[in-house]
């Protein structure tokens, strides 16, 4: 029986042979992992090592299959959400789980008591979003927002809970540097407050940065422990895949094709109050190459998307054309049929729906454009499950999905492996014009780097890629060309060799300065 | 205090088979506490409300007469509900349906041709779908709630009804009945089989089931159906429209609900009347439900809500309760349906308010 002075000095949580099976598949294998109280814990791992279902378990979401959770020294059960947050545990999910038809404050009140009126909990979470600098609107829906605004509502919701753990599923994975800089300015002020914070990331550096200690996960097992100041990026990714990541580099790929993908002055009201419209958006993609678009998130990325893709067909067929004929009022399948390809930000709901069996999100994607080999039985259009799940199989071997069983629902994979299955989905058609937003948020380094490379290697098989990224070492990886996205405008390109990361800052930067004084004479 | 549902982590699949079968269960449970308290012993009321309709050749096909409009909307309305569009009015559309096939025997009562009963059910499927076609406009392109519409319209259609068989569509010879001239026997819809009065309404509403069944499971439409009904947006990422889908959805239950509607009228009542229908329309959507949303499952509900129908009027006759007994079970089973399925994904939790509240305050 530990006695209350050695339960202040104990440990804050510490787990001990915490397992979860999916069926015979673990998931978590006896993991053993102790957080003191004060202290930023990185938990490491590839996609699919089991962290977010360690922290789950940690949260009340999924009930572990066996193994014992100790909070300040005491054997607790946490059955829900509700169990956590009592004893003082807060959780930033990595795919969030927000009402997107209410406001931030409405989501924000929904895991608070009842008691509290609406204004309060509004004005509360603007004074936190203030104090650690998360900037938020507590009026907005938060269907209008981007992910990187959504995950802080996330963050404020979590905080206002005023937790003693505060745990994070890689939280960065969607921010732009300069929020990243802001979280962990936010993050060392909890732990100066005594707080801890288990912190998930595939971002090695920003773990050198801000951890004092790391656990590091493979196939459900801890595989090791350590101080990450004292490791190397490298040290690091070879602990958490086992062998060396290799390095992408755009080398091989070329400005000279011909032109697959254009948008010629592309403008694009905004489609909702909190959307950004796009201004005159001019862009050429040539086989071969690989456009890049840099920018600070909800600049405009998913409305370029939705236009390129013909998600949301525009009104001048000529403001975008592939292979060289105009396709802007084309839907999405018939963008596809003339050999482009499609990979949205959003996995779930949007790329993918996650009740379904990843051959049926294959057919999500290719219905029109593998019609003659996914479809039979002339107008009645039956699915070939067969073809299908071949497919399926096909490119899951290809891009190495990990998942457990043969045909799982999409929701059941990590989400860097939903990715990977995502991303070969089109890859697999050897599409001639490629356009991908955010192509690795989430995904580790291993899957990152195997990624970008078949993104390269698409651009070097004479592919036009067009890679909308906030993350500014992937853009280098990748681009041929680099172009900068703010507030709906589009910068000139400038080939990849000239820029630095400074340049694109300022690039940015001044694009910011000229259109807020555009914006201001609109406004009067 | 106060109670929240929560999300489980994990559904049964064991349960989420059973869950209708528990439903009927407990609907048969409580039932017998109710006719208890209502003074008769549990075991024979139930006795002549479940089972005595079973007994019998005639009351078989009774059976399959009232199961095949719930069967037929049901199939409608499943395709309805799997997109994520809430036709609640199928009773509207079914009356609409009845009416439009009927102009050929009530207003054209001299044409006698082999015709006039394929071209009756056509025409009521029309009628529904036209029906349906005024809460789809409204949804697809002003936004308005489904739910309400389509509800609010089945009063039109019923007054509608109403207003016809009492005065243009009355029959003249009829001594001020509000009824329309029986139909001609080119109009009427025959019998299936030798045995007894099952017309073929009920082989309509088998076969719906299972093309319903087929599209559904192999075809890329009932994907299509599957994925809009999931997420809006991976539907448009694959092509697909959410508003020519309200307009699909809406319209096929409307016609569906239509040839209901005029198969009930041409084959088992004969004629027009101010009630052609004992909440068929409203019936179905339990039936859907009970049937899990699945064309097969949707059979067998039909049959088991049928019985309800029968049993009421059975329980009238042989132990001397209204048959408003009906009605009572058919809420009792879509209550313990969509409870059983609430418990299957959620858990009931007991929060202690003053508790929460410290928490919080002391947290600021
Ligand atoms: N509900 C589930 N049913 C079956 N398998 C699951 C389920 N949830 C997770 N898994 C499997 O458990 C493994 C671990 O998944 P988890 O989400 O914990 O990975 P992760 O380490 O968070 O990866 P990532 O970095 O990609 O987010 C994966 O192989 C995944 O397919
Ligand atoms: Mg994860």
């Amino acid at each position: 029986m530990p006695v209350k002075g050695q339960i202040a000095s104990g440990p804050l949580l510490a787990v001990s042979n915490l397992t979860k099976l999916f069926g015979s598949f673990a998931a978590c294998d006896a993991i053993n992992l102790h957080i003191e109280p004060g202290e930023i814990h990185a938990l490491l791992g590839e996609n699919g090592a089991g962290k977010s279902t360690l922290v789950k378990m940690l949260f009340g979401v999924l009930a572990p299959t066996a193994g014992e959770i100790l909070w300040m020294g005491d054997n607790v059960r946490i059955t829900s959400p509700g169990d956590a947050r009592k004893l003082g545990i807060g959780m930033v999910f990595q795919h969030f789980s927000l009402f997107e038809a209410l406001t931030v404050a409405e989501n924000i009140a929904l895991s608070m008591d009842r008691s509290i009126s609406l204004a309060r909990v509004a004005e509360e979470a603007a004074r936190l979003s203030r104090v650690y600098g998360l900037p938020l609107d507590p009026n907005a829906h938060v269907a209008d927002l981007s992910v990187g605004e959504r995950q802080r509502i996330e963050i404020v919701r979590a905080l206002l809970q005023n937790p003693q753990l505060i745990i994070l599923d890689e939280p960065t994975s969607v921010l732009t540097p300069q929020e990243a800089d802001r979280l962990f300015e936010t993050l060392l002020k909890l732990k100066a407050e005594g707080r801890s914070v288990l912190y998930i990331s595939h971002r090695l550096e920003e773990v050198q940065r801000l951890c004092d200690r790391a656990t590091v996960l493979r196939h459900g097992k801890v595989t090791g422990a350590c101080d990450p100041r004292a490791e190397t990026p490298a040290s690091l990714a070879r602990m958490m895949v086992g062998n060396d990541v290799a390095v992408v580099t755009p080398e091989g790929t070329s400005t000279t094709g011909d032109v697959q993908l254009e948008a010629c002055h592309l403008s694009v009201a905004a489609r909702t109050p909190f959307a950004v419209s796009l201004k005159d958006v001019s862009l050429k993609v040539r086989a071969g190459e690989v456009l890049a678009i840099a920018g600070v998130a909800g600049n405009g990325q998913s409305e370029l998307f939705d236009a390129l893709s013909g998600e949301y067909p525009v009104a001048d067929d000529n403001a975008v054309q592939i292979r060289q004929k105009p396709v802007g009022t084309k839907n999405i399948n018939a963008r596809r049929l003339m050999g482009a390809g499609f990979v949205p930000e959003e996995r779930h709901g949007h790329a993918a729906v996650s009740s379904l069996s990843l051959s049926d999100n294959l057919v999500l994607a290719r219905n029109q454009s593998d019609r003659r080999a996914f479809l039979g039985g002339g107008f009645l259009k039956i699915i070939r499950q067969g073809a299908v799940k071949a497919a399926a199989r096909r490119i899951s071997a290809a891009m190495d999905v990990r998942k457990s069983g043969e045909d799982p629902p999409a929701g059941s994979l990590s989400g860097g492996n939903l990715q990977k299955f995502i991303v070969g989905r089109e890859l697999d058609r050897q599409p001639a014009v490629l356009v991908v937003n955010q192509p690795t948020w989430g995904v580790d380094a291993g899957a990152a780097s195997r990624i970008r490379q078949a993104l390269v290697d698409l651009a070097k098989a004479g592919s036009a890629v067009l890679v909308i990224s906030q993350d500014l070492d992937e853009i280098f990886e990748v681009a041929t060309e680099i172009a900068v996205i703010s507030e709906g405008r589009l910068s000139d390109p400038y080939p990849a060799r000239e820029l630095s990361r400074e340049k694109i800052g300022l690039l940015m930067g001044g694009m910011h300065g000229k259109t807020e004084g555009a914006g201001a004479a609109h406004a009067h | 205090m106060r109670i929240e549902l929560e999300k489980r982590p994990n559904v049964s699949a064991l349960f989420s088979i059973l869950s209708p079968f528990i439903a009927f269960a407990l609907t048969i449970v409580f039932g017998g506490i109710m006719f208890a308290l209502l003074g008769k012993n549990p075991a024979a009321a139930l006795y002549s409300f479940f089972v005595e309709p079973l007994s019998e050749v005639w009351s078989l096909h009774e059976l399959a007469i009232k199961a095949a409009p719930l069967i037929l909307i049901g199939v409608g309305l499943s395709v309805c509900f799997r997109s994520n569009n809430w036709n609640i009015g199928a009773e509207g559309q079914f009356i609409m349906g009845a009416i439009a096939g009927s102009i050929l025997p009530v207003v054209f009562y001299d044409w006698q041709s082999p015709l006039v009963l394929p071209l009756m059910l056509v025409l009521g499927m029309i009628g529904g779908a036209i029906f349906a076609a005024i809460p789809a406009f409204l949804k697809a392109h002003m936004n308005t709630n489904e739910i309400l519409t389509s509800l609010m319209l089945v009063y039109v259609a019923q007054l509608f009804l109403d207003w016809l068989v009492r005065g243009p569509w009355r029959n003249p010879q009829g001594m001020n009945f509000p009824e329309t001239r029986t139909f001609g026997a080119d109009a009427i819809l025959p019998e299936m089989l030798v045995s007894g009065r099952t017309h073929w309404g009920f082989a309509f509403a088998i076969i719906a089931a299972l093309l319903v069944w087929f599209m559904m499971r192999y075809t890329l439409r009932g994907f299509e159906i599957t994925v809009l009904g999931q997420s809006e947006r991976a539907g448009r990422f694959a092509g697909f429209s959410s508003r020519r889908m309200i307009w699909f959805s809406m319209l096929f239950s409307g016609a569906l609900a239509g040839l209901a509607g005029i198969s009930e009228v041409s084959g088992a009542i004969q004629q027009l009347r101010p009630v052609i229908s004992p909440g068929y329309g409203f019936t179905a959507i339990i039936v859907a439900f009970l049937g899990r949303l699945n064309p097969l499952g949707i059979i067998a509900a039909g049959l088991v809500l049928a019985l309800t129908y029968l049993g009421g009027e059975a329980a009238q006759l042989s132990i001397g309760v209204s048959d408003k007994v009906t009605r009572v079970f058919q809420g009792l089973l879509l209550f313990f349906v969509l409870s059983c399925d609430t418990l299957i994904h959620y858990r009931i939790r007991v929060v202690r308010e003053r508790f929460a509240a410290l928490k919080t305050d002391e947290a600021h």
